[in-house]
């Protein structure tokens, strides 16, 4: 028989060939909370008298989102965190280290793994081939303490990526692009499998932000066969031991294929409130926007700073536009800062942050008022999501929110290259 | 066992910040506080006005966005007794299940706000009583149901302290 990516990497699991739609248990490589999740995952564990960790090294809990703490009741739920791995030896990942996709990413996840985690961008470590996706606190919980989890075994749609992008167009485009195309339920309970020339020669950068941005078409998650630029990823992070080769079968069933030809691609922006009201930025060119932020898991990497600081470098944000610019883990920020780009950042008037989540969540950090705009290069931007239901998102690649930033609406960023 | 409520529409596409918003993310360690402002972003007035056993009552793909379990606990916190709705988001149906809320896939096209339902769990249908109408949703797969009828994923490791989803 011949397996997809995801097939192929359960059937290891299990030990032997499956097929979409059965149900399997599996044991799961790695484990994840965060500390919106995680308390609730913890009290689960008390209930069942089950504070523990199957495997303490592979288990992540990860101070992200509220980070740090902007009040007594999340300080208190950190606290949670911080016992848990006390008592059961399992990594804990300060305020200090960043958003957990981008620390699983760097640190943790390897080609041919099971992880779950109880964040829905848990597919982002797709990209590295490794069959990751999100899940509520309850499943998670049970995959820390027992090893294991149940699975419905995905259908794969395909996405197969021809051509190169044009000059001013990114990763983030393109998945824009596609979520725009087969809609925000385009791909529910599916895998999705990016695979042709345009795939094979994306940078891990941008493969990650196309991983992350799976479960915005309703994908449990969105793989990437492991090739050269994987390994050299995982030995840039110490860990070339962790690579394997894994690709799907040549004849692999899928059950549907997309085409999409980067070339012919525009600058892409999502309109409030649902990731797939997409429009070419052109289109949407002259909408106010008050506020900017640039980081977050789908494009807080230090490409996506260093595309941005090459717009912005030199020139001052429009004086009614706030720039808010959050590296997405300390590592992207050491270098980020070792390379001037910080310094570029606060001389163009923006505010850098410490890395995590930042604003992305509403929690604290950027909350917009009563019926401003934001231009965010994070993943969705649902009514609410900047913490205030009477707000606009607009989503768009870290060169069209830079661009904005410059402009004081929305623009095509190619005006602003150079 | 036949669930008797009343219906509260919404929409398409109702979020997990719809549901749960991130505004009150300090009280997700609270649940029966958090429960008072269940899906207040799509309708204010849903949680102080709902009475106990209504539904709630969807379009397409409910529950998308984050896999904050929070959403279906404080639907149930809140009282209803399941979501209906023409499909939904992933994680959230799987949530739902292991907190134990009846999540149903059904045509809720016909379904207006206030009629009365009459849900029967083990036949699968769902009677109108108000259009006078006998609506039939497609049976949860059999690990669902069985974790459904557990109670939720805590029960079932209560009862088997392990998976046991063999039907
Ligand atoms: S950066 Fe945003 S989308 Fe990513 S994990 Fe944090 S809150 Fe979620």
């Amino acid at each position: 028989m011949s397996s997809t990516l995801a097939e192929k990497i359960i059937s290891e699991h299990v030990g032997r060939e499956v097929k979409p739609g059965e149900i399997v248990v599996t044991g799961v490589d790695v484990t994840a909370l965060q500390d919106g999740t995680g308390p609730l995952a913890i009290l689960q564990l008390e209930e069942l008298g089950m504070v523990q960790a199957h495997k303490p090294e592979k288990t992540i809990l990860f101070i992200d989102h509220a980070a740090p703490s902007p009040r007594k009741e999340l300080s208190n739920a950190h606290m949670s965190l911080r016992d848990f791995a006390a008592k059961t030896g399992a990594v804990l990942s300060e305020i200090n280290e960043g958003v957990c996709h981008q620390r699983l990413v760097e640190s943790y996840a390897s080609p041919g793994d099971i992880l779950i985690g109880a964040d829905s961008h848990t597919c982002t470590s797709g990209a590295l081939a490794a069959f990751s996706t999100g899940m509520g606190s309850t499943d998670v919980g049970i995959g820390i303490a027992t090893g294991k989890t149940w699975l419905k075994v995905p259908e794969t749609l395909r996405v197969e990526i021809t051509g190169t992008f044009a000059r001013g167009v990114y990763a983030k485009d393109l998945i824009l692009h596609l979520i725009g195309e087969i809609g925000a339920d385009g791909a529910t309970y599916m895998a999705l499998e990016f695979t042709g020339p345009g795939a094979k020669a994306m940078t891990m950068s941008e493969r990650f932000t196309l991983s992350n941005m799976a479960v915005e078409a309703g994908a449990k998650t969105g793989l990437f066969a492991s090739d050269e630029a994987t390994r050299a990823w995982l030995d840039e992070h110490g860990r070339e031991e962790d690579f394997r080769e894994l690709e799907a079968d040549p004849n692999a069933e899928y059950t549907r294929t997309v085409q999409i030809d980067s070339g012919s691609l525009d600058p892409t922006v999502s309109a409030p409130h649902t990731v797939d009201n997409t429009m070419t930025a052109a289109a949407a060119a002259g909408t106010r926007v008050h506020q900017v932020f640039i980081g977050t898991c789908t494009n807080g990497r230090i490409e996506d700073l260093r595309i941005a600081a090459d717009i912005l470098r030199g020139r001052q944000r429009n004086p009614g536009t706030r720039l808010i610019v959050t590296p997405a883990s300390r590592t992207v920020y050491m270098q980020a800062a070792s390379e001037g780009l910080l310094a570029d950042f606060a001389a163009a008037g923006a505010l850098v942050t410490g890395p995590g989540c930042g604003a992305c969540v509403g929690v604290h950090g950027g909350i917009l008022g009563d019926g401003e705009v934001c231009m965010a290069t994070q993943n969705r931007n649902f009514q609410g999501r900047l913490g205030n239901a009477e707000a606009f998102i607009w989503l768009g690649s870290p060169a069209t929110a830079a661009a904005t930033a410059l402009a004081g609406e929305i623009v095509d960023p190619r005006e602003y290259l150079r | 066992m036949i669930l008797r409520g009343k219906a509260w529409k919404f929409g398409d596409s109702i979020s997990t910040d719809h549901i749960a918003p991130g505004r009150y993310f300090h009280l997700r360690t609270n649940l029966p506080e958090l429960a008072k402002h269940v899906l207040e972003d799509a309708n204010p007035e849903f949680a102080s006005q709902m009475a106990p056993g209504d539904f709630v009552v969807a379009g397409r793909n409910f529950g998308l966005g984050s896999s904050r379990e929070h959403a279906p606990r404080i639907i149930k916190i809140a009282g209803a007794n399941a979501v209906l709705a023409q499909s939904f988001a992933r994680i959230f149906f799987r949530n739902s299940i292991n907190v134990g809320l009846p999540v149903l896939e059904i045509d809720t096209s016909g379904i207006e706000q206030g009629d009365e339902l009459e849900v029967d769990l083990g036949s699968g249908t769902v009677r109108n009583v108000t259009r006078d109408q006998t609506l039939t949703f497609a049976p949860l797969p059999p690990v669902m149901v069985k974790i459904l009828n557990d109670g939720g994923l805590v029960e079932h490791f209560k009862k088997y302290g392990d998976f046991n989803l063999e039907a």
